[in-house]
């Protein structure tokens, strides 16, 4: 597979083979790319047709423009920006919440001796196995009934929605984190405990620091997961207000889709680049995350 | 046992989370959480939530004894995250599992003892007992009140929303009494002559008094006090209807008469194995169950095998790190990675739109004719998976890419040597070492697509229906389909149905996830780096 082993003995033939075999590849390769972002451009393009509809949108746009963005703003009835600024709000405290969480709880598993350690252990990996989607109508159930007595973690709050989120907190990224944690040396922990420093001391300020590549990993996976959850959202959210970004422009969508198309675009292309912008940044260690097990959502 | 192992410390240096806080301060401390916790279970029972209460109370107790025991303390470190899963993620699966044996859904949301407080509140005027010799009033806006008299001559007046008082003349506006005892006025009344009564259409449905005692109109001469039209009878299980003499027993959480009448609302009840029963005989009888399920299977395992084989030939095409451009390809074909895929799924469903969408106008214009992407069953299975390989293929790129480097050239040489082939060298070598390695990734992959609610319910909503009156769709998955039994309420929702049908799942899943620990040794390698 790899070109390092060809023949050396054949070396012209194989230079011209190689040849043909490289520009084969970039044909390919350039069908691959349209298949990738032909939905992508297509987007683009019609977030800037002043038209508006699925109809009349051509790949390059007539009289490009903002009409569509400004749209997107005016709209009372679908208020885009609530929508957006819910879906911050939502993963930010989701990502920190549940960041600090699995990070504590993995630095007592890596470091303290306790019966039933691993116990827990694969209960934890067990229980994390099975998608909360799957427990959707006993969550939405148990809101409701919440509800009744405690009404702002209820039906169509934020906070439940992110209680529920952080439910799956411990499960999510454990592994990874202990992981990581095993690796960090003991020897750390043990000098600075002569030195009469407490456990919290030694995991905030000796710890903790070392952590940071993948805090950020998990922080940023977290934070993806979060911003593209819908069906949770979905069932807990009630109010045009409440919604998040995901949720409101599916429901956007969901009536007269065509002639919304292009107002849609813009607030798809708007909602899209955060999160595309993270993976850019941090393209290879959020990619070494996710091969590493890390859990998207 | 708290310490840092493998060294002993000394009791000093576990001053870790609240411990340097003497027992006592901790103890008086947690009686305010306790206390409110107690509250909150307290209003719960009332409302007849008893797993709710359940779940909090054994919580409750959990953290008390983290939070006092000393040995617990390395679970102080987590009791967070543990409540939090012990509350939504594990307490739903456990419902799930309770609800999937109830009749729990539509006109059954209640305990069978509001149900009961709800139908004993339901009255009946009787037709023959108690009387009252009755006089109407009726007041310029329209409002009625009414002078009783009864069978000792006691008079009573009665206004609707009001209890019965039993005013002399002069108190409450009352004027004086004519030689029957009926007040000759009232104040902002006028009395309306007999017949004028009696001819009043109005005056029968009217309910006089309060709620518990309440007076309706039974004839020209007379008013009778309404009584409980039910009594609930607990021998028999069942209420009994007090005009008629009818029994309805308690029949799956519904009282049901003998005819077949069922009173609203009917209540929350075991039923045994009845919504798996229904899940297996639908299963056997090759309803449109049997279809949602197979293609369930179908789905996922198509969508793994094309989206792993597309990842697979690129990460290999591409292999070679002296290919110009390189780097550059690969962002771009990361790219349908990174957006929410939630977007993109709405923007293929743009795309693919039947008349409007640009693949169906292309199409088209060079072929004359475009697929039925929305409409057609097998055209809208072919979109779905045309959409997910596109989300999807790039992160088998990406592992794969990933694996591929770990593997070593000299097993290439050695293979060069021995004289095999290109072809060869992939599958006698590339793709057994790959499969090693990326195996767990894929089993999670057909896990993810087996409940990928996301594409299915956001593409189509499952459809085309299989039929009109089906809340099944050709395109379905077995989790999309829990979601309309539970949520679209076009049949009616039958929440402990879904319930079952989501243990089933839970099952599948559960086999497969055995069989990726099988496949890689985890639980081995767990125990050995713990």
């Amino acid at each position: 597979m790899s070109k390092s082993i060809e023949n050396p003995q054949g070396y012209k033939s194989a230079s011209l083979q190689r040849k043909i075999s490289v520009i084969l590849r970039l044909i390919l390769a350039i069908l691959l790319i349209i298949f990738s972002l032909f939905p992508i451009i297509w987007v683009i393009s019609a977030a800037f047709n002043p038209t508006g509809s699925l109809a009349t949108q051509k790949l390059i746009p007539a009289n490009p423009g903002l009409d569509n963005f400004k749209e997107l703003m005016r709209s009372e009835e679908f208020p885009f920006w609530t929508w957006f600024f819910n879906s911050i709000k939502i993963s930010s405290i989701t990502s920190v919440l549940s960041l600090s969480i699995t990070t504590i709880a993995a630095y007592a598993f890596s470091r303290f001796r306790f019966k039933g350690r691993q116990t827990l252990l694969k209960a934890i990996f067990l229980i994390q196995v099975f998608p909360a989607l799957l427990a959707l109508v006993a969550t939405f159930l148990m809101i409701s009934q919440i509800e009744d007595v405690i009404p702002f973690i209820g039906l169509n709050t934020h906070t439940a929605l992110i209680l529920v989120y952080l439910g799956g907190a411990m499960g999510s990224n454990i592994w990874l984190m202990k992981g990581y944690l095993d690796t960090v040396p003991r020897d750390i922990d043990e000098s600075a405990m002569v030195e009469g420093a407490s456990n919290w001391q030694i995991f905030t300020k000796l710890i903790l620091p070392l952590l940071r590549p993948i805090l950020i990993v998990i922080a940023i996976i977290n934070y993806i997961g979060t911003y593209g959850e819908f069906i949770l959202a979905r069932v807990l959210l009630k109010g045009n207000e409440k919604y998040t970004l995901m949720v409101g422009l599916e429901r956007f969508t969901g009536a007269q889709f065509d002639q919304r198309w292009g107002v849609f675009a813009a607030g798809a292309l708007i909602g899209a680049l955060p999160i595309m912008l993270l993976y850019l940044i941090f393209q290879n260690q959020i990619i070494g995350g996710l091969t590493q097990g890390a859990v998207k959502g | 046992m708290a310490s840092i192992a493998p060294q002993k410390t000394q009791k000093k240096q576990r001053s870790g989370l609240g411990s340097a806080l003497p027992r006592v301060v901790r103890v008086l401390l947690l009686l305010i959480p306790d206390a409110l916790i107690g509250w909150l279970m307290s209003e719960f029972i009332t409302l007849g939530y008893l797993p709710l209460t359940a779940v909090i109370f054994v919580i409750a107790i959990g953290v008390n004894l983290i939070l006092l025991i000393k040995k617990a303390y390395p679970l102080r470190w987590m009791v967070v995250g543990l409540v939090l899963m012990a509350m939504f993620t594990i307490y739903p699966i456990i419902f799930t599992v309770w609800v999937s044996f109830t009749n729990y859904g539509e006109g059954h949301l209640i305990t069978q003892e509001q149900a009961i407080q709800q139908l004993i509140k339901e009255k009946y005027l009787p037709e023959e007992g108690k009387a009252f010799r009755w006089t109407a009033f009726k007041s310029s806006e329209g409002e009625y009140a009414l002078w009783l008299i009864d069978d000792d001559g006691i008079g009573y007046l009665a206004k609707p929303g009001e209890p019965l008082s039993q005013p002399q003349p002069g108190e409450e506006g009352v004027g004086d009494f004519d030689d029957s005892g009926i007040p000759a006025s009232i104040d902002g009344y006028q009395k309306l002559n007999a017949i004028v009564a009696a001819t009043d259409k109005n005056l029968t449905e009217i309910l006089f008094g309060e709620e518990g005692e309440t007076i309706q109109v039974r004839s020209p001469s007379e008013a009778a006090e309404l009584l409980p039209k039910y009594v609930y009878d607990s021998d028999l299980d069942a209420m009994i209807d007090q005009e008629t003499g009818d029994v309805y027993a308690n029949l799956r959480g519904s009282f049901t008469s003998s005819t077949g009448n069922e009173l609203k609302p009917g209540f929350v009840e075991s039923i045994g194995v009845t919504n798996f029963k229904r899940f297996f005989t639908s299963f056997t009888l090759n309803g449109p169950l049997v279809r949602i399920i197979i293609w369930t299977f179908a789905f996922a395992f198509f969508s793994l095998l094309l989206n792993f084989a597309l990842g697979l030939l690129i990460a290999v095409i591409y292999n070679d790190p002296k290919f110009p451009l390189r780097k550059l390809i690969r962002t771009l074909l990361i790219i349908p990675y990174t957006v929410p895929a939630l977007l993109t799924i709405l923007v293929w469903r743009g795309m693919l739109n039947p008349e409007l969408g640009v693949i169906t106008r292309i199409l088209e214009n060079i072929f004359g004719w475009a697929p039925p992407w929305m409409t057609d069953q097998w055209w809208a299975k072919v979109a779905v998976l045309l959409i997910n390989l596109w989300l999807s293929y790039p992160y088998f790129m990406l592992i794969c890419s990933g694996s591929l480097q770990s593997i070593p050239d000299d097993y290439y040489m050695a293979a060069q040597v021995d004289g095999a082939n290109k072809w060869q060298q992939f599958w006698k070598i590339t793709l057994p070492l790959l499969l090693v390695a990326v195996g767990p990734l894929l089993l999670s992959s057909f896990v993810f697509n087996f409940n990928n609610f996301n594409l299915i319910y956001i593409f189509n909503a499952g459809g085309p229906p299989m039929s009109e009156d089906l809340i099944a769709g050709h395109t379905d998955i077995l989790i999309s389909y829990v979601y309309n039994l539970a949520f679209s309420g076009g049949t009616g929702i039958d929440y402990g149905y879904a319930a079952a049908i989501t243990i089933v799942i839970f099952f599948i899943v559960g086999t497969i996830t055995l069989l990726q620990f099988r496949f890689t040794n985890m639980w081995e390698e767990v125990s050995e780096n713990v």
